[in-house]
């Protein structure tokens, strides 16, 4: 405590949720661990060409099944392609499908949750049960239909991935907005901005979406890596990305039979994957640590 | 109870319809058209054409379709596979060795699930409790593409300790490696309940009158604890066995064994629309009534949930 600087950030205002969660999550070590990693892997899917020099697509035979050199660190894969190259530019199509299917799933979810919680009775009688009947389909099963429907012949399913992902993912970030819109709106502030005269509109987005939000963004981080894991699935299987397009998903589908020869193929992809949804899973427990003090 | 399992009944119709109904309609609806898709490549004639029109009842309203659809499938005709099998019976040959893989599974994730809970919630916040803590996050990481295909090269091939691949009448030991990949997708979770819900029992008033009693406090643990802290679990079955399910999948076809779950990948990869809406349908089904079941033996077994 004879640190001045210490002293100094005690401050007579009272601090908001976010600031409390913001000086717990400065000291803990796995939010910065969790945080570089996953800025480096964004850093990766956007400028790919930073962490390598090689191209991904220009492979020769004669290199077939090489071990690693200076240039290609993980050696070659069958087509004689750098397996380092393809593993950093296969983060590309990943992290942009994981991303914009969550962002996708997030907005659907918002919007169901925040009409439900806000408006409840029939409204939410009705949404509710919109929720169950997509919750009472298994993911993969309603995934492999849908995209193999959306992606046409020629494409790369990028969209379509994406698409899919987002229409068939958002059932738990509503549920949980329903339940905190719940909670926020029986709340003295916002009974009192009615009373000011604040229409729904401005309550819902102005006064209950800002206290409630937080653990609608915990579940959005841990969705973000589970649908990065599910493109990597749905590829595996054929109706994911195909094509030109380049992920984890397809590398190792690709590597699979190969494995006896060359692991390294295999296993690059693998651990990419493995790597990017750890991150993405301990960086949500941390932020949900941080915002909900009970749990710890 | 009676009250409870009437509405829960009526729920359970209403997502029945309405989940059926999603499944359909991604299905079927706005395709282009079904009948060149259902004959693949090839060009057909009007009179084929016709007849698949009359057959297939394409020329009727969508509810009309959904209606066909439905009462063909409760009635167990699931048509034909592109490859000319019946597809109710490609099911009825390859659940089998499905089921035996899921209940090994299931058995696995739950014995490795309650006896590493419990201990870690006694030793709360001891090495072995922050071991498996670190242990469940890897697990929860590695999607099952991951851990099939790297689980199968290194103690299938490498190591050589379980056999790579499976057949139809495997032995225990050849499906012991796909069931303890299968067991990793869902006993993270399973694990990190049971030790939550033992923690938060351990305070309980009649774990303290238990162990004034004079009882073992391994008595007082193994049965009167884990006996209530068990309940929680059971509900995670429910959402465990769509996990299981997506993860047959992969793991049936990474190891080659002939099941539901490999036949279904192949189905998609050979781009068999029939064979994939089929197996989807029944397995869609067969989850919404474990779900019912789950739910039931939730109620039967803690009184409070009844009363809410």
């Amino acid at each position: 405590m004879s640190d001045p600087t210490m002293l100094a950030t005690v401050d007579e205002r009272p601090r908001s949720l976010a600031g409390d969660a913001w000086s717990d999550l400065r000291r803990n070590k796995i939010f910065w661990a969790s945080a570089v990693l996953v800025l480096v892997i964004l850093l990766m899917a956007l400028l790919p060409s930073l962490f390598t020099s090689a191209d991904p697509t220009s492979c020769a035979l004669a290199n077939k099944h090489k071990g690693p050199t200076g240039a290609a660190l993980f050696g070659f894969d069958s087509q004689g392609c750098d397996v380092f190259a393809r593993t950093v530019y296969g983060a590309g199509d990943s992290i942009q499908v994981g991303l914009f299917s969550t962002l996708a799933a997030g907005l659907i979810g918002l919007l169901f949750g925040l009409a439900a919680g806000y408006y409840g009775g029939a409204i939410d009688a009705v949404l509710s049960r919109g929720i169950d009947i997509v919750l009472g389909i298994p993911l993969l099963l309603a995934a492999v239909i849908l995209s193999a429907r959306l992606s046409g012949p020629g494409d790369d399913g990028v969209t379509a991935v994406t698409v899919t992902l987002g229409l068939l993912t958002w059932t738990s970030a509503a549920r949980v907005m329903r339940s905190s819109v719940v909670a926020a709106k029986g709340q003295d502030y916002v009974s009192a901005a009615r009373m000011l005269g604040a229409g729904p509109g401005r309550l819902m987005f102005r006064h209950i979406l800002p206290n409630a939000i937080a653990p609608f963004m915990v579940v959005l981080t841990l969705l973000l890596g589970a649908n990065i894991a599910a493109e990597a699935t749905l590829s595996y299987l054929g109706v994911g990305l195909k094509g030109d397009a380049m992920s984890w998903g397809l590398q190792i589908s690709e590597a699979r039979r190969q494995a006896r020869v060359a692991a390294a193929p295999l296993v690059w992809p693998s651990a990419f994957l493995a790597a990017t949804v750890l991150a993405f899973i301990m960086l949500g427990d941390a932020i949900r640590d941080a915002f909900d003090p009970k749990l710890r | 109870m009676f009250r409870y399992i009437v509405r829960r009944l009526l729920q359970m119709i209403l997502t029945f319809f309405g989940a059926t109904f999603v499944v359909f309609a991604l299905m079927f609806a706005n395709q282009d058209d079904p009948i060149q898709a259902l004959v693949g490549e090839k060009p057909i004639s009007d009179t084929l054409r016709a007849e698949l029109t009359e057959r297939y009842h394409l020329d009727d309203g969508f509810l009309s379709q959904y209606w066909h659809y439905m009462s063909n499938l409760l009635t167990g005709d699931l048509g034909d596979s592109l490859t000319g099998r019946e597809i109710s019976e490609m099911l009825s040959s390859s659940w089998p060795v499905t089921v035996r893989l899921a209940l090994m599974a299931i058995v696995i994730a739950a014995v490795i699930a309650i006896a590493a809970g419990v201990w870690s919630a006694i030793r709360r916040g001891g090495l072995f409790d922050n071991g498996t803590l670190m242990f469940t996050l890897l697990l929860l990481a590695m999607p099952v593409v991951v851990l099939a295909p790297v689980a199968q090269w290194i103690f299938g091939m490498e190591l050589g300790w379980f056999p790579a691949t499976a057949s139809r009448n495997a032995t225990f030991y050849a499906l012991l490696l796909p069931a303890i990949v299968l067991a990793c997708t869902v006993v993270a979770t399973q694990l990190r309940v049971t030790r939550t819900s033992v923690v938060e029992n351990l305070r309980a008033d009649y774990v303290r009158t238990a162990r004034a009693k004079g009882l073992a406090p391994r008595r007082v643990v193994w049965v009167h604890v884990l006996r209530n802290s068990l309940i929680p679990v059971i509900t995670l079955i429910g959402v465990d066995l769509g996990v299981l399910m997506s993860g047959a999948i992969v793991t049936e076809d990474v190891f080659n064994i002939p099941g539901v779950g490999s036949k279904l990948a192949q189905g998609v990869r050979t781009e068999d629309g029939p064979l994939v809406v089929g197996f989807v349908s029944v397995l869609v089904i067969f989850f919404l009534v474990m779900n019912l079941v789950v739910d039931l033996l939730y109620a039967a077994l803690d009184p409070r949930i009844r009363y809410e």
